[in-house]
């Protein structure tokens, strides 16, 4: 089973690197946007065909090594 | 006193700790990462460099090596453990410290010689050197900005476990001053028993007026008695 693992710092903590893309799109002329931040996306198969299961492993695998829960947010999807 | 240097690959400043360690009488081993068994030390360093190329997340695979557990073991009996720089992120990535190291706000990798102010000497640490003195050490990084949650700050501050802040030459605490985004300016970090220190300078690199200054040999000589 397939999941998505969508990781992104957590609102009230600085992203220069977001910061630096969003002023580089404004430059170029892209003056509608708003916000953007950065994050990181891992795609995610695990040996298990159980949903409720699968997804506990891989929310385990967040929380131990995936995610630093002090800075970041995750959101995780089945694909 | 006996000393041991844990490496990971990639990492780039354990021979100098190792120099340094040596030259200030300490015995000193290198420990590779994969061990499962610490030699008895009295003091665990661990070293700055780049653990893993900095994948994930600086320190992140580096704090969940075979090691680990054994430095945690020592940690909470009593030993004294130093991290630097990378040995800094790697700390906070193991728990063993809280609070992380973010991007440089500048987002640069920097690396000159910056003023610190020692703000607790009475750990040790630092006790060979005065409450509030001003030192010149080398950092080298490009994750130092510290940040932590609001009722740990409140916890660094109460409990007096700031080792270390950025400053100007006569002292001055400032934002302006700041070379990363680090918080409150901090540099260097006690946990609550100031059994370990993670700091983002490098004392190691101060310790001969050769090539620098000797701003960070009262750092070791604090530890020696």
């Amino acid at each position: 089973m397939k999941f998505s693992v969508t990781v992104t710092l957590k609102k009230d903590v600085l992203d220069p690197q977001g910061k630096v893309v969003q002023n580089t799109l404004i430059n170029m002329g892209l003056k509608d946007l708003r916000s953007i931040r950065q994050g990181k996306h891992f795609e995610i198969e695990v040996k298990e065909n159980d949903q409720i299961l699968a997804e506990k492993k891989v929310d385990m695998m967040c929380k131990k090594l995936l995610v630093n829960l002090i800075i970041e947010d995750y959101k995780i999807s089945k694909i | 006193m006996k000393s041991s240097v844990i490496v990971f690959p990639g990492s780039n400043c354990d021979r100098d700790i190792a120099v340094a360690l040596e030259k200030m009488q300490f015995k000193n081993q290198m420990v590779w990462h994969k061990e499962t068994k610490l030699p008895k030390s009295d003091l665990i360093v661990v070293p700055g460099g780049f653990s893993y190329g900095d994948y994930l997340r600086s320190g992140a695979i580096a704090g969940k090596s075979l090691i680990v557990d054994e430095i945690i073991k020592a940690a909470n009996s009593g030993c004294l453990v130093l991290g630097i720089c990378n040995g800094f992120q790697i700390l906070t990535e193991t728990g063993l410290l809280k609070g992380t190291l973010l991007r440089n706000k500048n987002l640069k990798f920097i690396n000159k010689d910056v003023h610190i102010k020692v703000m607790n000497n009475n750990t040790k640490f630092l006790h060979k050197y005065k409450q509030d003195q001003i030192l010149k050490i080398n950092i080298a990084h490009n994750e130092g900005n510290f940040f932590t949650d609001k009722n740990h700050l409140e916890e660094l501050k109460k409990d007096n476990l700031i080792a270390f802040k950025y400053c100007n030459e006569n002292g001055d605490v400032n934002e302006k001053i700041n070379p990363n985004g680090s918080l409150e300016n901090i540099a260097g970090i006690f946990n609550s028993n100031k059994n370990i220190l993670g700091m983002m300078p490098h004392p190691e690199r101060m310790i001969d007026e050769i090539v620098s200054n000797k701003d960070g040999v009262n750092l070791f000589s604090s530890l020696l008695n």
